[in-house]
């Protein structure tokens, strides 16, 4: 367990659901901070990429998310908390093509089932969680270089 | 391959961002669908899309994509400009389609992304 005293940065952003306008600007906000603190340009693009798929599945799907972006000596961590509808079978949205988005969605260059697995994909740990009607927690771990 | 030349190559002009039209570019990576970008874009690639909404560029920025040309004779909203504008990103437009524009850069031995990537 990461104690609190290892943690070098703790924020919390909030994503609105449908709010087009601004989907990515959590994703980015978070990429300038890790820029900033010096983390090798692989390990920034990789939190990017990670975050930003989860913020749009949020905008897309959700009604509204809490993000807690943490960084420890280990590992970064984004967490996506949302209120929305939920995923009801995981092991299926984990497959890469499978999509429920609108054609809406499919306009934004978004929604070609490739979320979840590109998510997957840019992080060391990846939990998904979620129950019907109530919301979906998404936690994305990278870790640090050593 | 400087963004310069392939400007030249795709008949395109800068929309913004030409100040840094002498940069170099790592490959191509061509895709209207975002989330293709993300997962097999590499980084420092000139991006050819036909999506002009703000998305573009907030995956350039994510992906760190050096540079976006729209096709097909596209033009950016304002808003999207502005965004490339604050992110650093210069911005393209040319009247080709993807197909061509596609075609001619890589006549030009200009490498696609993920190739670069493989080779290095």
């Amino acid at each position: 367990m990461t104690g609190e005293r290892d943690i070098v940065l703790k924020e919390q952003f909030s994503v609105t659901g449908r709010d087009f306008g601004r989907a990515g600007s959590v994703s980015t906000t978070i990429k300038s901070m890790l820029k900033q603190i010096g983390f090798p340009p692989d390990v920034v693009r990789r939190v990017a990429i990670a975050t930003y798929e989860a913020e749009m599945n949020v905008v897309v799907y959700a009604d509204r998310a809490t993000v807690t972006f943490e960084v420890t000596p280990a590992a970064i961590t984004v967490t996506l908390e949302d209120q929305g509808r939920g995923i009801a079978d995981i092991e299926q949205a984990m497959r890469e093509g499978y999509s429920t988005a609108t054609d809406e969605i499919r306009e934004m260059g978004f929604g070609a089932g490739m979320g979840l697995p590109n998510i997957k994909k840019n992080s060391d740990d990846l939990e998904v969680t979620s129950e019907v009607g109530v919301g979906t927690i998404v936690r994305i771990k990278v870790l640090a270089p050593q | 391959m400087k963004l310069r030349e392939a400007a030249t190559v795709l008949g395109a002009t800068f929309i913004s961002g030409e100040e840094q039209a002498d940069m170099e570019i790592a490959g191509v990576c061509a895709s209207d669908l975002m989330s293709d970008v993300l997962a097999f874009g590499s980084p420092r690639v000139l991006l050819l899309t036909g999506l002009t909404n703000a998305q573009s560029i907030m995956t350039a920025d994510v992906a760190d994509v050096a540079a976006v040309a729209y096709v097909r004779g596209k033009r950016p909203e304002n808003g999207t400009v502005e965004l490339a504008k604050q992110k650093g990103i210069p911005v393209l437009a040319c009247d080709l389609a993807m197909f061509e524009a596609c075609g001619r850069i890589f006549e030009k031995g200009l490498l696609p992304g993920s190739s670069v990537e493989e080779s290095q």
